[in-house]
């Protein structure tokens, strides 16, 4: 029982995680049909940044204060809009209009870029750091003996509530309106006096936002941040996106759904199969899925734009 | 005084496909003004410099006496002027309603925009009946309503209708006819493209007649009408 709790936390944590970073690439790939490539550095430079942040602020050792996550979540979330902003305007933006492809490879450039910039020594550099706690180490309460740290439900709640957010502004708000119609087509959305432009890169910098949400959490839990080029945050993109086509790309819904159900197999599988496999698992369901239902859990078969 | 509308010596080409080679007319306000011509004369896309989504690669469009080159297709629905496209453009993935809200998207008078609409609901009393439906399930005809719909929501001093009548039933073209004449007569200037001659010309003040890119004929609806060449050509009388 106390592993089986110790599991299912595990699952929500870890899905909570791949969630924030799976809206991110289900945003753009929903608005732009394609898929952000950069959007797994986004999450690296949000937990990067926050990280220097902290330590700016004086924050890097323990005691510190209350509001030093929520303060230091704020910036670094604001900075990684900022980026998204900047990546979309410079990179992607001329290229609207081009192949799919030039985009693509374009995505993989700008992601290699910013991995590789990001080792500099006026950035954050070549050497894994320690993130500072920012939130108390002691338990917050205890399930079936097993002790819930502040971080697991700050992770958790955090993301229900963005999730909430994000799925009302995209139903329930004029902005969001436009952004479905942005998605459904950009040069309608246009003729209706839709700044296609400006919705794009609010688009952009929510997802870049969630990402560094992701980032920061990650950072939080798992303590250690390995420099930016590290295959590790590769990895961590990789599987927010396997969740995002398992649940239906461009549905934040699905991506919500298939980042749980991603975590669901990787924690249960390590815990009662193999602890070996839990990578193997999950890319297997992507498969499975892609074979039996390409379009995802929640995505509708639509024709793919050229 | 100046045309609501001027269109002058317009050129515009994709990639190394010339499409218009020196379209001029211009559209009075008040007036219904029909572009008629056949599959690739180069209609649609005429309109699609008018409104900003293809850049002339020489001429002018101006717009109550200001220039629209250079001006992004959305600052141009705000400065009154609404284009409702080929193939009707609906957001399949919004409901009625929703695609009803984003035609206003630019207003920001709650008041004069529930009026609108309540009047577009009036013009088209099957749109009402269908208002939290996907627009995406209405069909055709239905969908031709909301793209006029939409495009009226917008408070356009110039509607650009591009084949309302594509792929309609007769009776349904009969009925969208009626409707186009029915907001020429409340005030809006209309510039209207259709294959569908003969409509067209019975609701247009003026006919302008396009071949390969440029104007062929220009007169006065009923002249044209009466035209042997052009009731060879586009009425189907031989
Ligand atoms: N996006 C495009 N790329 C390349 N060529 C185009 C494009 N759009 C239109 N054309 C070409 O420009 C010419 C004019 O096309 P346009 O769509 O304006 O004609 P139209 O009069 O509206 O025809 P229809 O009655 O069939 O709608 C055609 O030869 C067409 O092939
Ligand atoms: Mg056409």
């Amino acid at each position: 029982m106390t592993k089986f709790v110790q599991l299912l936390l595990q699952t929500l944590t870890l899905g909570s995680l791949y969630a924030l970073i799976a809206l991110g690439y289900t945003l753009v790939y929903g608005i732009l049909r394609f898929i952000n490539f950069a959007h797994s550095d986004v999450v690296t430079f949000g937990a990067w940044v926050a990280f220097a942040i902290a330590g700016a602020l004086g924050w890097a050792g323990t005691g510190s204060p209350v509001f030093a996550m929520p303060v230091v979540m704020i910036l670094a979330m604001a900075a990684s809009a900022a980026l998204g902003f900047t990546i979309e305007r410079l990179a992607y933006r001329p290229l609207r209009k081009a192949p799919r492809l030039n985009v693509l490879i374009t995505a993989i450039g700008v992601s290699l870029l910013l991995q590789n910039a990001g080792q500099l020594h006026a950035l954050f550099g070549k050497d894994p750091v320690k993130m500072p706690r920012l939130l108390s180490e002691a338990p917050l309460f205890k399930v079936a003996s097993v002790q819930v740290p502040w971080v697991d439900v700050a992770l958790v709640v955090l993301t229900v509530a963005l999730v909430i957010g994000l799925q009302w502004l995209v139903f329930r708000t004029k902005l969001g309106q436009a952004m479905r119609a942005v998605s459904w087509s950009e040069q309608t959305a246009a003729l209706m006096g839709v700044p296609v432009d400006k919705v794009v890169s609010i688009t952009f910098m929510i997802g870049s936002a969630l990402a560094a949400a992701g980032g920061v959490l990650y950072g939080l839990k798992y303590r250690q941040l390995n420099q930016t080029a590290d295959a590790l945050w590769m990895l961590l993109g990789l599987k927010a996106f396997v969740a995002a086509v398992v649940g239906g790309i461009g549905n934040v819904r699905g991506a919500v759904l298939g980042a749980v159900l991603i975590a669901f197999i990787e924690v249960f599988g390590a815990g009662y199969v193999s602890s070996k496999l839990p990578d193997l698992f999950v890319f297997g369901v992507l498969i499975v899925m892609l074979l039996f239902r390409p379009a995802g859990l929640l995505g509708t078969a639509t024709v793919e734009k050229v | 005084m100046t045309a609501l509308l001027e269109v002058d010596n317009l050129h515009v080409a994709y990639g190394g496909i010339q499409a218009l080679r020196g379209v001029s007319f211009a559209v009075e306000e008040g007036q219904v003004i029909t572009l008629i011509g056949a599959n690739g004369a180069g209609k649609t896309t005429t309109l699609r410099a008018i409104s900003g989504l293809v850049k002339p690669t020489q001429g002018n469009v101006r717009f109550a006496g200001k220039s629209l080159l250079g001006v992004a297709p959305h600052r141009i629905v705000a400065r009154g002027l609404s284009h409702a496209p080929e193939g009707r453009g609906i957001f399949a993935n919004l409901s009625v309603e929703e695609n009803l809200d984003i035609g206003a998207y630019l207003r920001t008078d709650k008041a004069g925009i529930a009026k609108d609409r309540e009047h577009a609901l009036t013009l088209f009393p099957r749109l009402r009946e269908r208002l939290q439906q996907n627009a995406g399930t209405l069909s055709g005809g239905e969908q031709q309503m909301l793209a006029i719909a939409r495009a009226l929501l917008a408070r356009p001093r110039l509607l650009l209708l591009d084949e309302p009548s594509l792929g309609l039933a007769p009776q349904i073209v009969a009925l969208i006819f009626q409707i186009v004449k029915q907001i020429a007569k409340e005030g809006t200037t209309i510039l209207l493209v259709e294959q569908n001659a003969h409509m067209a010309l019975k609701v247009a003040d003026v006919g302008h007649v396009l071949e390969v890119g440029t104007l062929v004929k220009t007169g006065p609806a009923s002249e044209l009408a009466a035209d042997d060449a052009i009731r060879k050509a586009y009425l189907g009388v031989h």
